[in-house]
């Protein structure tokens, strides 16, 4: 994902606190994604409005690590989650 | 054998079967043989106490289907008690029934997804599989309000040998529709299908097309449509996983409250099924002996008990064993390990080269329709 898109969560994709398993799960059609702590992380600081580079940049602040390290952690699993469309960015 | 309770993993998803009724007639309904009556249905009471205890269990997603769920005229009051209870709902429909008023108030109250069932891309083949006049145009316009409001869509396309070569026109009209996922399924043999394999079985050709067809368009519509694709079953090397592992991952609740490990489960003679009426779904889903009959791998048969893929297919489907090799324990007759797959190839080859009309599904009220001669 580029530092200028902004990514958001479409309709029928959500964030939902798994209080049987005390975990964080992404909600979509026909899937529960565990989500890790990076994945919920990055997952949580997306609203539709600031840009994937202001959102790695607020994360780096939060854990003390380069935007570009977080961006790459979270790679992987936002193209999977943009491959299956659970995922969406403005241009 | 019995599961050790601390080994078993609570359900991820329940299937709620509200009712049989359903407006279609479609051969190769999933539904049991032996329908039930309306008369025998829960009551949105029953279903909402439902709802809450299998969120309570570990429930995260609950596909409301049937039948036509919306042959229930308590649809809405049931989503907003599902969402209440937590649970991500979607609605397994093939349209008839629902009006945009309708589908207005199942977005209040908070329906999370709809997947719309197409039994052919022309109305006269969705009509005639169907079994019931004007049903494609009325849910042309369903999809079009789905669309209009919003609702995240997946198209379910049921093929088999009388529409397979209508999977490409399937695939657009899911993208015209704006859905974001598209599941091809071709028809499982269980149920109603068993008896339509003369007139449905696909070809072996046709189940290579198919799987082409897919594979390209895969490619081509990646990050604008997923296609997850359930291939021709008789046509496979291997068996299917069933429900991600007998009583592993999901449940099913019949109309009647009968709680089962797959649909088509009842066909299973020697199981017995707890009902919600008078057992908590956590005592059924730990101790109940339908669960405990085939969970895990400690009731496997050679080839299955020391075959390197049990715990990835399971030993394949307990219904496909019992309706084809006449015992539930076997292996699935669809693995080439099995004794009875070259059997099983001769059968699908002849089915696939067989002529029969359709015999179509019943009403729940109605005696089962044999075809005329
Ligand atoms: S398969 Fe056809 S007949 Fe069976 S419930 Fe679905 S729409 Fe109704
Ligand atoms: S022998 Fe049994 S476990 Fe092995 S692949 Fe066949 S069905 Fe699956």
């Amino acid at each position: 994902m580029e530092p200028g898109q902004i990514p958001y969560l479409p309709r029928g994709v959500r964030l939902h606190r798994d209080r049987v398993r005390d975990a964080w799960v992404l909600l979509a059609p026909e899937r529960a994604v565990s989500l890790d702590m990076v994945g919920h992380a990055v997952l949580s600081e997306i609203d539709g409005i600031r840009s994937f580079g202001e959102i790695t940049a607020a994360l780096a602040a939060r854990y003390d690590a380069s935007p570009a390290q977080i961006a790459s952690d979270a790679s992987g699993f936002l193209r999977a989650l943009r491959d299956r469309r659970f995922l969406e960015v403005h241009p | 054998m019995t599961a050790d309770p601390a080994t078993v993993r609570p359900p991820i998803a329940m299937l709620a079967e509200l009712t049989h009724r359903c407006p279609l007639s479609c051969p190769y309904c999933s539904n049991p043989l032996e329908l039930a009556r309306q008369e025998n249905e829960l009551d949105t009471e029953a279903w909402v106490d439902v709802f809450r205890q299998a969120a309570d269990l570990g429930v995260l997603q609950l596909h409301l289907s049937g039948g036509e769920p919306a042959s229930r005229r308590d649809l809405e009051p049931l989503i907003t008690a599902a969402r209440e209870a937590g649970l991500y709902t979607n609605l397994i429909t093939s349209g008839i029934g629902l009006t945009a008023r309708r589908l207005h108030a199942l977005d209040e109250a908070g329906l999370d997804h709809i997947q719309l069932s197409l039994q052919g891309t022309t109305a006269e083949m969705a009509d005639r599989i169907g079994g019931y006049r004007g049903g494609f145009d009325r849910k042309m316009k369903v999809a079009e309000w789905i669309g209009e409001i919003g609702f995240p869509l997946t198209l379910n396309a049921v093929l088999h040998r009388q529409n397979l070569h209508q999977l490409p026109r399937a695939i657009e009209m899911a993208v015209e529709m704006g859905a974001r996922r598209i599941e091809v399924a071709t028809v499982q043999f269980h149920g109603w299908a068993l008896r339509n394999r003369d007139a449905m079985m696909p070809t072996r050709e046709q189940a290579r097309e198919a799987d082409a067809i897919v594979a390209e368009a895969r490619a081509r519509l990646k990050g604008v449509l997923v296609i997850d694709y359930v291939p021709a079953d008789y046509h496979s090397n291997y068996p299917k996983r069933c429900m991600g592992g007998w009583g592993s991952t999901g449940l099913v609740v019949a109309p009647d409250g009968q709680v089962m490990p797959c649909h088509a489960a009842a066909s299973i003679p020697h199981l017995v099924f707890d009902n919600v009426r008078d057992t908590t779904l956590a005592q059924t889903w730990y101790h109940g002996g339908a669960f405990e009959a085939y969970r895990g791998t400690g009731w496997m048969q050679e080839p299955c008990a020391s075959c390197e893929r049990k715990r990835v297919d399971f030993g394949g489907c307990r219904c496909q064993a019992m309706a084809i090799v006449g015992d539930p324990d076997a292996t699935d007759p669809v693995c080439i390990k099995s004794p009875h797959r070259a059997a099983l190839t001769r059968q699908a080859d002849a089915h696939a080269a067989a002529e029969a009309d359709l015999v179509y599904r019943a009403m729940p009220h109605r005696q089962v329709t044999e075809p005329a001669d």
